[in-house]
């Protein structure tokens, strides 16, 4: 459980600076990494999906400074749609929709790059997890196993299959 | 010695190679491997999230198994397997609540409490049979041939299941040394190969992999070692894609380490089953007159 | 609260005997008074179910009559067939005479007789996160998992060996976590194995190719043609290996059919 403070640390309390400075450049539109302006207030933060994805994790997602030394050396993140730190920081601000509905945690290899270099200690692979949970829960498949096609299935070694699945289906 | 090991799915079928090779050089060596007598698959991959503990089961029964048939230690070749039976112990070593739960669930089997060390095979060379031994045995050198190590993630991350200690980087370095050959250090020893991700997000994967592969050329290395079989997919079987499409400018030969092991040993086209590589890494091999076809034993 | 209403076995049933002790049981759901001793699918009949589905052979091998049960008290999932448990007093149960499942569409004279054949068939196999969940639901304890993992392990001679006594009843995939459909992998498995791994009989080919060639038409033909009492002279007088006979030490009189 999240300390009660938390939803006031979410609406940039704690980075007040950033959080006016920056209005937040990490929209994205059809794929592309866009700026966009966007409000935050205290009806746009969803605090049950910030609690939902700190216990999921067990990372204090507060903890991120934005330093962005994640997406720096994360293997994948040149295809991400929305890079590592934004997830974090839109996980911050609980804003649900744009954090679960990229496909950045799906991209994920779950390579622990991240977690192994990130300054302040946070385990961005389970956040990630987390994330991916989150819609996977929802009765979500992000690959069908009945749709790979029949020569893809015979050429794959079986721990890409078994856990291609694990990480993207329900 | 007896040692019992896990083998995993992959390696019965596709990394065949990586096993027979494995087994066939500790047969050698005068070890002799013993498979688990029952066991499943290992989940490929730990679960990340702190509610989800079924997709835990499957790793802990397999070292139930080891457990019950009396196994003390079990040794793994697939770095994922081991990746994935190594969390799941400390799981069951460390979290008392999970590990209650998890023994609740599986209540037909014996209840464990990570009683089995987990021990990648890499381990399994320098500390029980050691380089030296190695050395001495070793009877067609590598002869200075310039091998990269690659890693990847699951020797070496998170830390607390690490091969060796953070910025270690030598195990396998001093693996190559001990076959008579000289290992090269590169950037991307331990950079991700993109991992499942080639089935769901091939771009995404097969950028990465093109890097990896670039860096290991670029770095002098004529072939490159490790001991993954998904890891050996994306960095084998699709050079010939990454070729195609220019993001890589030349092949360079792939090998699990226990087939460099088998030839180093001495040991024929049987042991070190090159027939399951790409052309382009039995080629190199058989350039260098080592015994790669059947029949062709040099 | 009230006593729940005691279902009286009345009409075209099973008539109980003075005396017979009954139980009740709870048949999705609902109560009713069964002579204890009967099976759950007699113990159901008796109570005035009629099946038109979930009964087949009624000697516990069609699969036909897979019935979920638990006990008074205790939380856990018991499986049996319908036509081979004993009712308990209390139990609750309700018949899943059929559950629906994947099942690959292939043509067993041109498939490859190799494990990712069947993995190309069944993908899904590798959602499997080895819960058990079906072989603690198999009423014929064949240990499913076990099946599972030497499929994706592409052992096929083991398990088409350790699914033999499957009868197809469904109870696994019912209970399955990765949603797979055990026993149509486990008959494609059976299927190959038999067919293409298994050594061939050598003796029944031989026997099939003499019946082929017409080697028994006359002999039948004339016992199609014969009257009852005849027959019935010909069969109780039929020469039968005693039993116990050791391999190989006996031989009919009559040979011309051999
Ligand atoms: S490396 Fe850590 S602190 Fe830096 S942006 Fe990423 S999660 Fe935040
Ligand atoms: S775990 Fe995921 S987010 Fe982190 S570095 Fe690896 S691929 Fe990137
Ligand atoms: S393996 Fe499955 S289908 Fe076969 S008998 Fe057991 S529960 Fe029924
Ligand atoms: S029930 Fe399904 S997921 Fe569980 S062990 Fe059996 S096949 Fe695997
Ligand atoms: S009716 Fe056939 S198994 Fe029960």
């Amino acid at each position: 459980m999240l300390p009660e403070t938390a939803p006031v640390r979410a609406c940039g309390l704690v980075y007040p600076a950033r959080a006016l400075t920056e209005p937040l450049c990490f929209l994205n539109v059809k794929g592309k990494r866009k700026n966009m302006p966007i409000e935050i207030s205290e009806k746009t933060i969803k605090h049950e999906f910030i609690e939902k994805v700190s216990q999921l994790s067990g990372q204090d997602i507060f903890k991120c400074f934005q330093c962005g030394t994640c997406g720096g050396a994360c293997p994948m993140s040149g295809q991400m749609e929305t890079l590592p730190r934004r997830i974090m920081r839109m996980a911050q601000l609980g804003m649900e929709e744009n954090v679960s509905g990229s496909e950045t945690s799906f991209t994920c290899a779950s390579c622990h790059t991240c977690s192994a270099n990130c300054p302040r200690g946070i385990d961005l692979a389970r956040v990630m997890e987390a994330v991916r949970l989150l819609t996977l829960r929802k009765n979500v498949n992000k690959i069908n196993p009945s749709k790979v096609p029949a020569e893809t299935v015979r050429e794959l070694p079986q721990i890409a299959l078994v856990s291609c699945f694990r990480k993207l289906t329900s | 010695m007896k040692v019992s090991y896990y083998p995993g799915c992959t390696l019965k079928t596709k990394a065949k190679n990586l096993e027979d090779a494995a087994v066939s050089s500790m047969a050698a060596l005068g070890v002799d491997f013993q498979e688990l007598q029952r066991w499943n698959c290992c989940g490929a991959v730990h679960s990340l999230a702190d509610d989800d503990l079924i997709h835990h089961v499957a790793p802990v029964r397999d070292l139930v198994r080891a457990m019950d048939q009396g196994s003390r230690q079990v040794v793994t070749l697939c770095s994922m397997c081991y990746n994935t039976l190594a969390r799941a112990n400390l799981l069951m070593r460390n979290d008392e609540v999970k590990r209650k739960t998890i023994n609740d669930f599986m209540s037909e089997e014996t209840d464990y409490h990570g009683e089995v060390e987990v021990v990648h095979f890499l381990n399994f060379l320098r500390d029980t049979v050691g380089w030296d031994t190695l050395r001495s045995r070793v009877k067609a050198s590598l002869n200075g041939m310039k091998v990269a190590s690659y890693y990847g993630c699951t020797l070496v991350r998170p830390a607390d299941v690490a091969i060796e200690p953070a910025g270690g980087g030598k195990v396998m370095n001093e693996f190559i040394d001990a076959l008579g050959g000289s290992p090269v250090d590169f950037a991307a020893s331990t950079v991700c190969c993109g991992s499942y991700q080639i089935l769901a997000h091939p771009e995404a994967a097969l950028e990465v992999i093109g890097r990896i592969i670039e860096s290991a050329s670029s770095a002098g290395a004529e072939a490159l070692i490790l001991s993954c079989p998904l890891c050996e997919y994306n960095l084998a079987k699709k050079q010939a894609e990454l070729v195609s499409s220019g993001k890589i400018s030349k092949k360079l030969p792939v090998y699990y380490f226990t087939q460099l092991l088998a030839i180093a040993l001495g040991l024929g086209p049987e042991a070190s089953r090159l027939d399951l590589n790409e052309a382009g890494s039995v080629e190199f091999l058989k350039a260098k007159n080592f015994p790669v076809e059947s029949g062709a034993r040099a | 609260m009230s006593a729940p209403v005691k279902q009286v076995a009345t009409g075209d049933r099973a008539i109980l005997p003075e005396g017979a002790k009954t139980i009740p049981i709870f048949v999705m759901g609902k109560r009713y008074e069964v002579p204890e001793t009967l099976t759950i699918m007699k113990a159901m009949e008796y109570a005035g179910f009629k099946f038109l589905r979930g009964a087949g052979c009624r000697g516990g091998i069609c699969g036909a009559c897979p019935t979920v049960y638990r006990r008074e008290g205790d939380y856990k999932l018991y499986f049996g067939l319908a036509c081979q448990t004993v009712v308990e007093p209390n139990m609750y149960l309700a018949q899943i005479p059929f559950y629906p499942a994947n099942r690959a569409v292939y043509d067993i004279e041109k498939i490859e007789p190799v494990a990712d054949a069947i993995h190309a068939l069944y993908p899904e196999l590798f959602r499997c996160v080895a819960c058990n969940n079906c072989t603690k639901a198999c009423p014929m304890h064949v240990e499913v998992l076990d099946y599972i993992s030497a499929i994706k392990q592409g052992d096929i001679a083991r398990a088409a060996r350790i699914s033999f006594d499957c009868i197809q009843c469904g109870m696994c995939a019912s209970r399955c976590m990765g949603e797979l459909p055990q026993y149509h992998i486990a008959q494609l498995v059976r299927r190959i194995y038999g067919k293409y791994i298994q050594p061939k009989a050598e003796h029944l080919q031989k026997r099939v190719t003499q019946i082929e060639s017409g080697r028994y038409d006359k002999a039948l033909d004339e016992l199609q043609k014969m009257d009852h009492a005849r027959l019935e002279k010909i069969y109780k007088e039929r020469e039968r290996e005693p039993d116990m006979v050791p391999l190989g030490a006996w031989m009919p009189k009559d040979t011309q059919y051999l």
